[in-house]
């Protein structure tokens, strides 16, 4: 059942790769959704049957690599964490190859557009169901060049080619690292496979390795190694400037990838890799710190953007701090608890906004939008589920993962402990401001569209509202349904040996659970009271607080200062080895000298060269003499 | 009486290998006395084959001076032959007109 699980949409992107131009986009677009959907279904199956303590199972496929003791599967391995991601994947991608079908109607390559959804799906589950670093980073890898396909899918837009390359180069600073853990763990465990790696952690708690005469913990170090590749991947502080260009790319591509599944991959590989995690300390608190820096940074971009994709891309950062500070902690399920939730309701906000985006005819900025509500209620109500999730309002899906993480971080009883939770609630303060900031601009208020493109504003078709109401049934009961399961009295039944469970009993005071209730309050209101009854609120504000403004605005001038440290300089460097090394070095002394003194040697040589036989004879005569002479001497 | 001796030969074959040298390099005006020249040298080389098999009791020399004598005569049946096409095309045999090779 797994391999038809992971195996389906592969056969969905050969069928579009070969016979997509064949046999017609209609065709290409049933197919792959009746593949995605089967998966998607199997995958709730399987998952099903993982509620309860059921032990880990691997199919095995074939042998993939042998070299020394190096060995390497293709191998599908299913325990309670990789069900729970093959849920999630499988879910959203099938509602996003539904929802193509819609917004991408007028498009010229649906087929291609389908076949590279659909390759992505299988490079996903791949990177979720293997059983050793090696398959993972083979996902791992794939998803990164569907990504980047998909992101430069219009790539007769100049901005989506440089963004595409943006996330691809960006995502290969975070894969060196990933690679250097992964060559490092086969180093000092002998083998790349999860199981020998888990067993024999504990072996090397204590173990050193001499590096510039530092002594660095073995473990700390690869962990750091690992929790590289996952910030890029998971695009956090210091390697989270492509996502938001990544919002380039079509809609649905920026809620399966770039929301729902690619990013979260990171939080599922340190999930994954818990058991050596658990013993990284230094790592765990660096992963914290990461984690919630980049979720109140990128929150406080979020809440003056003006692009509609933008705003939910930061939003998408910030939540995947919130994992991040949780898997730091330790708090392994929390994370991917808040994983699942967020999969649903980010793809939610996302195709929402799609959708939005589709009536507007490709329109982004919110300062164009305003009172859509009366025009499509079902969009706009799906936007104030998408938004009350994310929010966490009471029995909304995020309510459940984003508390929990909370409280582990409360009880984290640590000063990193203690910075994570007090970011965590300025973040969710934050978080709050900046949907409701979305909501107001976007759905009410009176409208600043042009009267032309506001009266042909229309409802979305049913092929694109179907998928909408599939998510925002998992953005309202995901929680309630999988608290138990996940965060609650049957945790372990649940993640029974795949994750490391910190066992904390604890609930949070009435006190903190109240502040939390009251900042996302506050929050809500205060979006309010500027985008809603106060209007001119807004632009006084930005007046008033010009610097911090600015600041947010310009995205912490992330990309002005990694342009002028890095871009700048390696021009610099690149123009100096092109110009003076490689055209005035190599190439001088190289190719071009050697040819030139040919040509001067051979102008002298041909000197020689009389063409009169007489010549030709007497060098002949004198060479031969000249042979025979040393014959007889020597 | 005069006793002619095994130097007395190599002296004439010498004298006309040198001849047929000289011929060679000194000749500016006729591709034929080139082909003589070479000639010359063969005939000063079947000179020495036949002093030494003579002068040493071993017919193997003489055999190898017919053997001369017949590449010799089919050189310059190709040689002429070379030089009636040569000329046509240039209505010359002026040795030092032939330079094309010149680089």
């Amino acid at each position: 059942m797994i391999a038809f699980v992971v195996f389906l949409p592969l056969a969905g992107f050969l069928y579009c790769a070969f016979l997509g131009k064949l046999l017609g986009d209609r065709n290409a677009q049933l197919v792959t959704n009746i593949l995605l959907f089967v998966s998607a279904i199997l995958s709730w199956i399987i998952f099903f049957r993982y509620l309860g303590p059921t032990n880990t199972t691997t199919l095995q496929i074939l042998n993939w690599m042998m070299s020394g003791t190096f060995s390497a599967d293709w191998s599908l391995r299913v325990d309670a964490l990789t069900a729970t991601m093959l849920i999630v994947v499988t879910t959203v991608s099938a509602c996003v190859h539904l929802y193509s079908i819609g917004y991408m109607n007028k498009d010229k390559s649906i087929s291609r557009f389908m076949g590279y959804l659909s390759l992505f799906t299988f490079f996903m589950l791949m990177l979720v169901t293997s059983d050793n670093l090696l398959q993972m980073f083979f996902g791992w890898e794939g998803v990164g060049l569907t990504s980047y396909l998909l992101i430069g899918f219009w790539h007769h837009k100049e901005s989506a080619n440089k963004a595409a390359i943006k996330a691809f180069i960006v995502n290969r600073v975070g894969d060196f690292g990933f690679i250097l853990g992964i060559a490092g763990i086969f180093f000092i465990f002998g083998s790349v496979q999860f199981d020998v790696i888990f067993d024999t952690a504990s072996n090397y708690k204590n173990h050193t390795f001499n590096f510039l005469s530092f002594n660095l913990s073995t473990i700390n170090t690869l962990c750091f190694l690992l929790f590289l590749g996952a910030m890029g991947k998971s695009a956090q502080l210091g390697l989270h400037t492509w996502l938001p260009d990544a919002m380039e790319g079509p809609t649905p591509v920026s809620a399966l990838i770039h929301a729902a599944t690619m990013v979260t991959a990171g939080v599922f590989m340190v999930a994954r890799m818990s058991p050596l995690f658990e013993y990284a300390q230094f790592t765990n608190l660096f992963i914290t710190f990461i984690g919630a820096t980049t979720a109140i940074i990128t929150a406080s971009i979020a809440i003056t953007q003006n692009d509609i994709k933008k705003v939910i891309a930061y939003s998408t950062c910030s939540q995947l701090g919130y994992m991040f500070f949780a898997a730091g902690l330790g708090a392994y399920n929390a994370s991917i608890f808040h994983l699942t939730t967020h999969g649903f309701f980010k793809a939610l906000l996302f195709l929402s906004a799609g959708s939005v985006i589709h009536a507007m005819h490709h329109e982004q900025d919110m300062r164009k939008m305003g009172g859509l509500f009366s025009k499509m209620p079902f969009t706009g109500t799906m936007m104030w589920i998408g938004s009350l999730a994310i929010i966490g309002f009471p029995y909304f899906s995020g309510y459940y993962s984003k508390e929990s993480i909370l409280e582990n971080a409360y009880f984290a009883s640590s000063n990193m402990g203690l910075y994570a939770y007090t970011v965590g609630i300025v973040t969710a303060l934050l978080t709050a401001f900046y949907s409701w900031r979305l909501l107001f601009m976007t759905f009410h208020g009176t409208t600043r569209a042009s009267n032309d493109t506001f009266h042909k504003a229309h409802e979305s078709p049913k092929v694109m509202i179907v998928p909408l109401a599939f998510l925002s049934v998992g953005s309202i009961f995901s929680g309630i349904f999988l608290s138990d399961y996940f965060i609650g009295s049957k945790e372990n039944d649940f993640w029974f040996v795949s994750l490391i469970l910190s066992h904390n009993e604890y609930h949070l005071p009435f006190l903190q659970t109240l502040i939390i209730k009251l900042s996302v309050a506050f929050g809500v209101l205060s979006a309010a009271l500027v985008y809603f009854y106060r209007k001119e609120l807004a632009n006084s504000l930005a007046q008033n607080l010009r610097p911090l403004y600015s600041l947010s605005f310009n995205k912490w001038y992330v990309d002005e200062l990694y342009n002028n440290i890095f871009t700048k300089s390696f021009f610099y460097l690149a123009s100096l080895f092109w110009k003076r090394g490689d055209v005035r070095l190599i190439d001088e002394y190289g190719p071009n000298g050697v040819s030139r003194l040919i040509n001067i040697s051979s102008k002298f040589l041909s000197l020689i060269q009389s063409g009169y036989l007489y010549h030709y004879a007497f060098v002949m005569l004198g060479g031969l003499v000249i042979i025979l002479t040393w014959f007889v001497y020597y | 009486m005069f006793n002619v001796s095994l130097e007395h030969f190599l002296f004439l074959g010498a004298i006309l290998f040198t001849i047929g040298i000289l011929g060679i390099f000194l000749n500016k005006k006729n591709v034929i006395i080139v082909l003589m020249s070479i000639e010359l040298i063969l005939l000063s080389v079947n000179i020495n084959f036949i002093a030494f098999s003579s002068f040493s009791g071993d017919l193997s020399g003489q055999i190898f001076a017919m053997l001369t004598l017949t590449v010799a005569a089919a050189e310059a049946a190709i040689g002429l032959a070379i030089l009636v096409v040569f000329f046509r095309n240039l209505a010359s045999i002026s040795v030092e007109k032939i330079s094309n090779l010149k680089g």
